[in-house]
């Protein structure tokens, strides 16, 4: 090959990079066999505690994961190929991205889905951007109910653009109208909700999107695709754009990532929508398929006009949960979805029962609740550590003066002795 | 093929969930329910198995095919990676773990993981620190524009624009914009290499940082390189490097040394993590003592005995980049990749990848157009502009492959090349698959003069032929609907 190229070395070949070569080896260890390699991470795993019965949630749950997703995502031939700029030998990876856009749009009710963005929080920040674009406006009201995690990456992106930020903390857990429509104004350009919130309460944000629209401002709900089974959808509180977080369908928890974040919008939006989007057609023989479309939005056509730089998705992890939802069905996640807030239900009461412990019930919830603990959370759930369990997450972390309260998550993955078990430890180290 | 919703048969499950063991609660109130279920599948499990499996077979794959996809490095990935990730004590651990009191304890191997990885790709790119939080290339572009302009905000100057060559990845400018910078463009010159005598006209006290693809989209290494950092940094501007195409010198040449203040590498490229139909990547960001202050959290720290802990305490960090640490299982795929070729085995990889790119140059040389006929790096722009003049466009060369059995490299960009088709072998790939590669392409060069015709009909070996995309974005079919 050396001949061919006309090269005596493949050192060489590096003869242009001149004075910039590197003159000594890399400073890392030395190559290892994939048996010791192996041996090693497998160490560095055991190294970590998913022994402890998890009660800790905060938008990234413990769902079961069926066995059909893990075998089916791993085909070679899904897992091994790019982007599908070639469509006539990609069909799989956009059919299913096309299944993937449909089922979102059923989950969430809206008229159109992108093929993925990178998690939930680069999701809903990808929302307020189109919302100062499609408005001209920069003021961004929030409630502060939406994820402490999200919410920190929006001003984290947002820093170099001139975007004002308002936060409007939740009364009684659910949103606080008054202050919302106080903060609604002719130079805001969205309104940003959760449903269900941080704290685990569910609402019905209907009312505050009639209002933010007859002050032309775009309403931006992040949502819970799980809940979605049995709560009330983005589009019938009348969302203009809905986003999320689609690590609880099929995906595991893996210490972050790679997650899913989604967007789906009203179908005047879809121009602005940013991130892949497949679309149908027919071939010249007139046979049904997909191909990339829109593409004109897109950082390879536009360059610094695109809608997003975004270029690399998640689409893996879109295929992940489009299998995920076809395994479950329409039946099975309303069934799940049933489930899960029945022994979150039963949890409730559970830990109400301990004494000195208290349960807010001032609004509804669906997976998530918060207690109310006589001592820090943090202590607490170091002591729960002890006991087996992963106890909850202390709100404390994110908001000052609820040192003491403790957010409880539960799956379906948690059994009734599970839970029975988490309320008689609490008991015993309270 | 039928999609998944047009399966379904009323009633069929394809999982079932266990039995209720508890008892159930109270209706919730029907203003906070939807009226109706949304209609996904109702389809049985091997309904499901077999549609995806089906569906998985009508995709090139680089486990099926050669897939010489110009500067995406679409090379071999290692299966052991994946089952590395699949290890439970990685894959079941929540990410808010470490934020628990003492909970740092509780994920010793993880935080180890990116610790050492971090590591790792410091020393790989010749930099100080690095954040792994960025999941895409175009992301690790954006946060190191992000770092870079908290940088000139502690200095006290506003400045307003980034220059990019013309032969700059999309993403570059549409990042820049997002960080809220205009892009000055600045063309190529006949080398091949950005044009200095333009870049030195509009490099100015307004200069926030140069942008360059290092080597450049066209596959050769610009020996300029360190002379635009000398005047880059002469007027106060940072010099960011794209670091898509690490592949070509790693082990070899390090960004850092080279004059650059900035690196994004794509793992899901150079470190050999699958590119999974799109995604998910990762884009770690690496920087000098310049840009270290502003990193962003939370950043992981050893502590004297040896443990490791998190770090939130950094006043002038730009913030938080992702919600957690990063796409963990993508990180840990590449940190497993660097522990197996280790010191030695990284100057193999650019070495073999540059062989692999120039022996294609040379063999399809008086076949192809090479418009920049020079050693190359990692990767070989050719034109189709002579088989063009005949008809025969890169894109039907592009279609022809694949019936040749290939997956077509990437056509039209850089856009300064006319119907250009940008070759990346990669190191992983045999020299009797480029042989036979090199065979499929002088075929459909000499088809192109003898029957041009037939090429513009290609694909004809797959389920579909070309796709009407003009109709797909006229109506904007994007969703199924019964």
């Amino acid at each position: 090959m050396l001949a061919a190229v006309g090269a005596g070395s493949i050192d060489e070949l590096f003869a242009s990079i001149g004075p910039s070569l590197l003159s000594r080896p890399l400073a890392l260890p030395p190559g290892r066999s994939e048996m010791e390699v192996t041996a090693f991470l497998r160490e560095m795993a055991g190294r970590n505690a998913t022994n402890l019965i998890p009660f800790v949630g905060g938008g990234f749950y413990d769902h079961y994961i069926p066995a059909a997703v893990d075998q089916l995502a791993s085909r070679a031939e899904f897992v091994t190929s790019y982007t599908p700029y070639q469509p006539e030998c990609a069909q799989g990876t956009l059919q299913a991205m096309f299944e993937f856009q449909t089922a979102i749009c059923e989950l969430t009710g809206m008229d159109v889905a992108n093929a993925s963005l990178y998690d939930g929080g680069t999701a809903l920040y990808e929302a307020a951007m189109m919302a100062t674009k499609l408005t001209g406006r920069n003021r961004i009201v929030m409630d502060s109910g939406v994820s402490p995690i999200y919410r920190t990456i929006l001003y984290t992106y947002t820093r170099n653009l001139s975007v004002e930020f308002e936060e409007v903390e939740p009364v009684h857990g659910q949103s606080d109208r008054k202050r919302l429509f106080e903060k609604l104004d002719e130079r805001t350009a969205a309104v940003i909700l959760q449903n269900p919130n941080f704290f685990g309460a569910i609402d019905d944000h209907s009312d505050i999107v009639e209002y933010a629209h007859r002050k032309g401002i775009i309403a931006v709900q992040s949502v819970y695709p799980v809940a979605l089974g049995l709560l009330k959808t983005p589009r019938e509180m009348g969302v203009d754009i809905a986003t999320g977080e689609g690590q609880s369908l099929g995906l595991p928890l893996t210490f972050g990532g790679p997650y899913l974040g989604f967007m789906a919008v009203r179908q005047e939006l879809v121009r602005r929508l940013p991130g892949r989007i497949c679309g149908e057609t027919v071939d010249r023989n007139g046979k049904r398929c997909y191909v990339l479309t829109l593409q004109a939005r897109e950082q390879h056509i536009r360059r610094e006009k695109a809608t997003s730089n975004i270029c690399s998705n998640e689409a893996l992890c879109a295929l992940r949960a489009v299998i995920y939802l076809s395994l479950i069905g329409k039946n099975g996640l309303a069934e799940l979805a049933r489930l899960v807030r029945d022994k979150t239900e039963f949890a409730k009461d559970a830990v109400d029962r301990i004494p000195g412990v208290k349960v807010n019930r001032s609004s509804p919830t669906f997976n998530e609740f918060t207690v109310v603990l006589p001592r820090p959370a943090d202590e607490v759930i170091g002591k729960m550590v002890r006991k087996g369990f992963i106890a909850g997450f202390p709100l404390g972390r994110y908001y000052p003066g609820m040192e003491n309260f403790l957010l409880v998550a539960v799956t379906e993955k948690r059994t009734k002795e599970e839970i029975v078990k988490l309320a008689d430890s609490l008991e015993a180290v309270l | 093929m039928k999609l998944i919703f047009e399966c379904s048969v009323p009633g069929r499950r394809g999982i079932g969930l266990p039995r209720p063991d508890i008892p159930a609660a109270g209706p919730v109130d029907g203003k906070y329910v939807r009226s109706s279920a949304p209609a996904l599948p109702e389809v049985s499990e091997l309904d499901v198995v077999r549609h995806y499996t089906l569906l998985s077979q009508e995709n090139y794959s680089v486990d099926t095919q050669f897939y010489p996809l110009g500067s995406c490095t679409m090379k071999y990935n290692p299966k052991f990676a994946e089952a590395v990730v699949g290890l439970e004590g990685f894959r079941e651990l929540h990410p808010l773990l470490p934020q628990l009191e003492q909970g740092c304890l509780l994920t010793q191997g993880a935080l180890e993981v990116i610790y050492n990885l971090e590591k790792s790709l410091a020393e790989i790119a010749g930099m100080k620190a690095f954040t792994l939080q960025p999941m895409a290339g175009a992301q690790g572009e954006l946060t190191g524009l992000m770092l870079i302009a908290a940088y000139h905000r502690k200095k006290g100057s506003r400045r307003k624009h980034v220059i990019v060559p013309d032969t700059s990845h999309g993403t570059n400018p549409a990042s820049a914009a997002i960080a809220g910078y205009e892009t000055k463009v600045i063309p190529t010159s006949a080398d091949g290499t950005m044009d200095l005598g333009k870049f030195k006209e509009v490099l100015n006290e307004d200069t926030a940082a140069v942008m360059l693809t290092c080597p450049n989209t066209l596959g050769i290494f610009e020996p300029q390189t360190a002379e635009i950092a000398r005047l880059a940094h002469e007027k106060g501007a940072l010099m960011y490097c794209d670091g898509a195409n690490m592949n070509a010198i790693i082990g070899r040449a390090r960004p850092g040394d080279i004059g650059f203040d900035v690196v994004h590498l794509n793992l899901h490229k150079t470190f050999a993590t699958p590119h999974g139909g799109g995604g998910p990547g990762a884009g770690p960001v690496g920087v000098n003592e310049k840009l270290e202050p502003f990193l962003p959290i939370s950043r992981v720290v050893r502590r004297k005995d040896g443990s490791f802990f998190l770090e939130y305490d950094k006043p002038d960090s730009i913030g938080y980049i992702a919600s957690f640490y990063g796409n963990f299982g993508v990180l840990l795929r590449a940190y497993a990749y660097i522990l197996m070729y280790g010191m030695e085995g990284m100057k193999e990889i650019s070495g073999h990848a540059v062989l692999n790119a120039n022996y294609l140059r040379a063999r399809l040389r008086g076949h192809y157009e090479i418009p920049f006929d020079r050693m190359c790096m990692h990767e070989c722009v050719f034109s189709a502009a002579k088989q063009a003049a005949g008809g025969v466009r890169a894109l039907d060369i592009a279609k022809a492959l694949i019936d040749r059995g290939f997956h077509p490299p990437t056509v039209y960009f850089p856009l300064v090349v006319k119907e250009a088709l940008m070759v990346e072998p990669t190191e992983t790939e045999s020299k009797e698959t480029l042989d036979a590669f090199v065979e499929a392409m002088k075929g459909i060069a000499e088809t192109a003069e003898r029957d041009p015709e037939s090429l513009r009909n290609a694909p004809v070996t797959t389920r579909i032929s070309r796709p009407d995309e003009v109709k797909a974005a006229r109506e904007m079919r994007l969703r199924w609907r019964p």
